[in-house]
């Protein structure tokens, strides 16, 4: 069985800076994917990122992924491509470590005892073969999964996740439809109407239940100018079609989110584009035994974590969405976090491991600070309370 | 209604990208040919050509399509080369593929 220090499962933003923290810092590293190409879903985000320089701010999303493929590949970390996790052993001492309440950096690894051997393992299937991997520290980075949302034939052909839109133009070309019904304003809605337009292709609406626009309103005045309608106060009541969709009825709704009677109207469009949020995607850690709790702010249930980005079972991380619905910029610092803890656990600690996680720490904060950051930080803060209660 | 024919079509002009065509790759739905490019997945050569409906599913016998496209809804497997459960969405095309619409669970080669 193939050994290594810290196994990462995705190869998105927060599994990319993971391993390249970790490699650097002297881990050996695989990352396992279960797509062709590394990158995860910032190889179909045209947009240019916001914030810092640091953040790679001006740069667009797909051109990000390019930038850490590059760098994981002149260091040491071995990459599986095309290979799923299909099972997973967590623990041969099946000792779960207590959660202690956000512990003081620095002294987070006082209590526990440095893994020597192998702590647990992956089961892997590639395309061609099953192959199991041993590691000393893992760190899920698994992402999430578009959500749906309930309405008559929700589940026609045509029907589509704004994700899945995005990977259809963005990364191969093809338009999803030729008139869509966008559903949901907030960033990803809005964004994903405006690429939507860029291929050629018309957003009859965007439709809000809330009674304001979800996402920043420089993307909503985009839409706005280009004479899209966001109705806000809005739902979808039904997909229109027999075998596939044909057009959508879509209603004014109360205060208490009902469909307000009389409203309804029917809008010619083929396609229907859900951006209703996100759900973590923690099969593995639900599987890996780890403590589970549910933080709605944090898109549903996550495993419970200390600022380390450590689960309840200490060798066992998690980074990017799959700790909390976030953005790319907070995933990749997540994982900056995670990998130099999983680094320091396995190798021990440095003055460089230190400043990774100082600093990743600091700017993870004042990401959140801003308005868009608060129900994540509300959501985080939860956890840490959640610390104090027995499991 | 069907307006497949517009549907299926490749974006031509965009401000931001360029598609690379990296060669025709001829495959088969439900017996006639139909061309995708190298490189795509096989549920993205379906969309090219204006082909929405994958499956239908084995209690309602409902018409499913892809939802997500990354291999997480398991809403998009059909049947390739004679394989059922095939996530297309992840699969990638190859040269002379046989992909038919799956009914219900399949049945194993």
């Amino acid at each position: 069985m193939k050994q290594t220090d810290v196994a990462i499962v995705g190869g998105g933003p927060a599994g990319l800076c993971a391993a390249i923290a970790a490699s650097r810092l002297g881990a050996k590293v695989v990352l396992i994917d279960d797509n062709d190409s590394l990158g995860g879903q910032l190889v179909k985000q045209t947009h240019k990122f916001f914030g810092s320089k640091r953040h790679y701010c001006g740069t667009r999303g797909m051109d990000i992924a390019a930038i850490f493929e590059q760098e994981l590949r002149t260091l040491s970390a071995e990459i599986l491509p095309g290979t799923s996790v299909v099972g997973l052993y967590p623990s041969v001492t099946r000792k779960p470590a207590k959660p202690t309440p956000r512990p003081a950096q620095g002294d987070l690894f006082a209590a526990e005892p440095p893994p020597s051997i192998s702590q647990g393992m992956l089961a892997l299937a590639s395309r061609e073969r099953f192959t199991k991997l041993g590691f000393k520290c893992l760190i899920v980075a698994t992402g999430a999964a578009e959500n749906n949302l309930l309405f008559e034939n929700n589940d026609l052909p045509g029907v589509y996740g704004a994700g899945a839109v995005q990977t259809l133009m963005n990364v191969h070309g093809v338009k999803p439809g030729t008139r869509v019904l966008m559903v949901g304003s907030g960033n990803i809605g809005l964004i994903v109407s405006y690429q939507l337009i860029q291929a050629s292709i018309e957003v009859a609406a965007v439709v809000e239940a809330l009674p304001r626009i979800g996402g920043y309103h420089v993307h909503a005045a985009k839409l706005a100018r280009l004479g899209v309608p966001i109705l806000t106060s809005h739902t979808v009541l039904s997909a229109v079609g027999k075998e596939e969709v044909e057009g959508a009825v879509i209603c004014r709704v109360g205060e208490d989110f009902k469909p307000l009677a009389g409203t309804a109207r029917k809008l010619q469009v083929d396609t229907i584009c859900l951006a209703v949020g996100l759900t973590p995607l923690s099969e593995l850690l639900w599987q890996s035994g780890c403590r589970m709790v549910y933080v709605p702010e944090l898109g549903g249930h996550v495993a419970w974590h200390n600022q380390a980005m450590q689960t309840s079972l200490c060798h066992i991380y998690l980074a990017g969405d799959v700790s909390g619905i976030e953005e790319a910029s907070t995933a990749m610092l997540e994982g900056r976090v995670a990998g130099a803890h999983a680094a320091a656990q396995v190798i021990g600690s440095s003055p460089e491991t230190e400043q990774v996680i100082a600093e990743s720490q600091a700017e993870l904060c004042a990401i959140r600070q801003g308005p868009f950051g608060d129900k994540a930080a509300c959501g985080k803060a939860k956890l840490a309370e959640c610390a104090l209660l027995p499991a | 209604m069907t307006n497949a024919e517009s549907r299926g079509s490749r974006i031509s002009r965009h401000p931001i990208l360029t598609f690379e065509d990296k060669g025709p790759v001829k495959f088969f739905f439900e017996g006639r040919p139909l061309q995708g490019r190298r490189g795509e997945t096989v549920a993205a050569a379906l969309a090219a050509n204006g082909i929405r409906l994958f499956r239908h599913a084995e209690k309602t016998e409902r018409a499913r399509g892809f939802f997500c496209a990354v291999g997480k809804c398991a809403s998009c497997l059909m049947i390739v080369d004679g394989q059922p459960n095939t996530m297309v969405c992840m699969e990638p095309l190859h040269e002379g593929a046989n992909v038919e619409r799956q009914r219900g669970r399949g049945k194993l080669p």
